[in-house]
């Protein structure tokens, strides 16, 4: 019986939706945070900033998601890793403000632009693709990430080869409530197929207990689950859609915008980019990302 | 309101899946209950427990962990179906527990006389209670069992959070979150939608209340 891991992933589940607090998966532990941002000394901003306000305050309010592997997850003993959250603490960072100063504001897909819009955070590092309908409620800096959609099956699944291939079966395809991967997908499935849940980690449940044969969403994300599912699962095909990662903030904040682009151009000239990314999703990807071309802010 | 005109479509396509699935439910959630409470009025012994321990269990239990347990403990023990048969016979099995009471209430109600008066003339338990019992009582638990049922179509946004596709609750979310559209306006349609169902629904509650009403 494979009771160990779906038993935990069901009771945080629960826990998750009345509290909308979720962490499925549990965290590796072999992996010691290996990741430390440099932290500015005394930076000067100019009045009335945002950057100037979370500097004096010394301590910045980040909403991030607890359950996605490589990229933010929150481990067993509380400590927040991956790469948004690497990415997140160099931002912090060129603020003045360490790691430790962080506050982490657990942030799942359809809270996000909420969460901006109300102040509950000061900035989201969480995934989160950058597309126009999102651009008219909050802003974004960066792209810091360009990953893809891409599809995620059992090991032993050759039927399934990529999107193409799902309009003709009847697989069931799982994806996030609210996420862009599950409104592109609607192209190959129709609604009746699409099995939609407020994690990543219980769609890998449902397809390790064979409720759906698909889980769609970016490779960056399915890379985290097939490496945490001791090769049961392996991601197919090529990427089928571009998804750039933006840090959102608040609307119309052209100053931080540009700050914090500034920050990612900075990290990727000094080497700390990539090493926030070998440190985390680089473990299993081969390849090391370049920072993308960024966006203009204004 | 744009948003209600632009995204109609989603809206509608949302407001059939919750028929559905409150229709399928409905209909399950009415012949489990009706046989429970035929169980727990019956002569025999085991029976009655078994219901009594069935209307504890559920009608104790949050949806949630009923739904939860049917979407993800099921499947673990080796039980699998799609997450909307999941849904449906979760959402009857936990609505179950209160249409028996509305059920047994109504038993209840009707003067014993009628069951003694069946028995006198050779008819058996199962027979006095299908044929002379429960024809009385169902008149008068219409309102408490729309009550139920309404209630029923309300719980049933839950299940969209266990992997039933596309109902109208998560449709909501569908709009707002993926598709970036104000949060409000959004909700304010999918309540429109839960009062397309839920107030023509009351209506015919009523018109049946109306047809079957007796002067006693």
């Amino acid at each position: 019986m494979r009771t160990g891991k779906p038993t935990v992933a069901a009771l945080a589940a629960v826990t998750g939706l009345l509290l909308t607090a979720c962490g499925g998966g549990g965290g590796s532990t072999e992996d010691s945070k290996e990741f430390t941002a440099p932290v500015a000394e005394n930076p000067s901003f100019e009045e009335g900033t945002t950057m100037a306000h979370l500097a004096e305050q010394g301590t910045i309010t980040v909403g991030t998601k607890y359950d996605q592997p490589l990229f933010a997850l929150k481990g067993l003993d509380g400590e927040m890793r991956g790469f948004d959250v690497a990415i997140a603490e160099i931002i912090a960072g060129r603020l003045g403000i360490p790691a430790d100063r962080i506050n982490w504001q657990e942030t799942p897909s359809k809270d996000r632009e909420k969460y901006i819009r109300d102040g509950t955070v000061d900035m989201v590092v969480a995934t989160y693709t950058i597309n126009d309908k999102r651009d008219e409620r909050v802003d974004f800096a960066g792209p810091y990430y360009q990953a893809g959609q891409d599809l995620m099956v059992r090991a032993d699944n050759e039927s399934i080869t990529g999107p193409e291939s799902l309009r003709d079966s009847d697989a069931e395809v799982c994806s996030a409530h609210g996420s862009t991967p599950s409104e592109r997908i609607r192209e190959y499935v129709d609604n009746s197929r699409l099995v939609l849940f407020d994690s990543y980690s219980k769609c890998a449940d449902a397809l390790s207990n064979g409720q759906v044969q698909a889980v769609t969403t970016d490779d960056a994300i399915l890379m985290g689950l097939v490496s945490e599912s001791d090769n049961e699962f392996k991601v197919v095909g090529e990427t089928f859609s571009e998804e750039p990662y933006g840090v959102g903030i608040l609307e119309g904040d052209v100053d931080f915008c540009e700050f914090v682009n500034k920050s990612l151009r900075i990290a990727a000239k000094e080497g700390t980019y990539q090493q926030a990314w070998n440190a985390t999703a680089g473990r299993v990807s081969d390849r090391t990302p370049e920072l993308p071309e960024l966006r203009s802010c204004s | 309101m744009q948003v209600l005109i632009a995204n109609h479509g989603a809206y509608l396509s949302g407001i059939a899946t919750t028929l559905w699935l409150c229709l399928y439910s409905g209909v399950l959630t009415l012949v489990v209950g009706t046989v429970i409470a035929g169980f727990r009025v019956s002569p025999l012994t085991p029976l009655r427990a078994f219901g009594t321990a069935w209307v504890t269990v559920f009608r104790n239990c949050p949806l949630v962990v009923v739904l939860f347990f049917m979407a993800f403990a099921l499947p673990v023990l080796g039980l699998n179906a799609s997450y909307f048969v999941f849904g449906t016979v979760g959402l009857a099995l936990y609505t179950s527990a209160f249409v028996c009471e509305a059920i047994r209430s109504g038993i209840n109600s009707v003067p014993a006389g009628q069951a003694e008066a069946a028995r006198s003339i050779g008819l058996g338990f199962t027979q006095t209670l299908g044929l002379v019992i429960l024809p009385q009582a169902v008149r008068s638990i219409i309102p408490p069992l729309g009550s139920v049922l309404i209630a029923m179509i309300k719980n049933s946004a839950i299940a969209g959070a266990f992997g039933v596709g596309g109902d109208l609750y998560m449709t909501g979310t569908r709009l707002s979150s993926a598709q970036g559209e104000a949060v409000v306006p959004v909700l304010i349609g999918v309540a429109l939608g839960y009062l397309i169902i839920t107030i023509p629904a009351g209506l015919l509650l009523g018109y049946v209340e109306r047809k079957v009403a007796i002067a006693r």
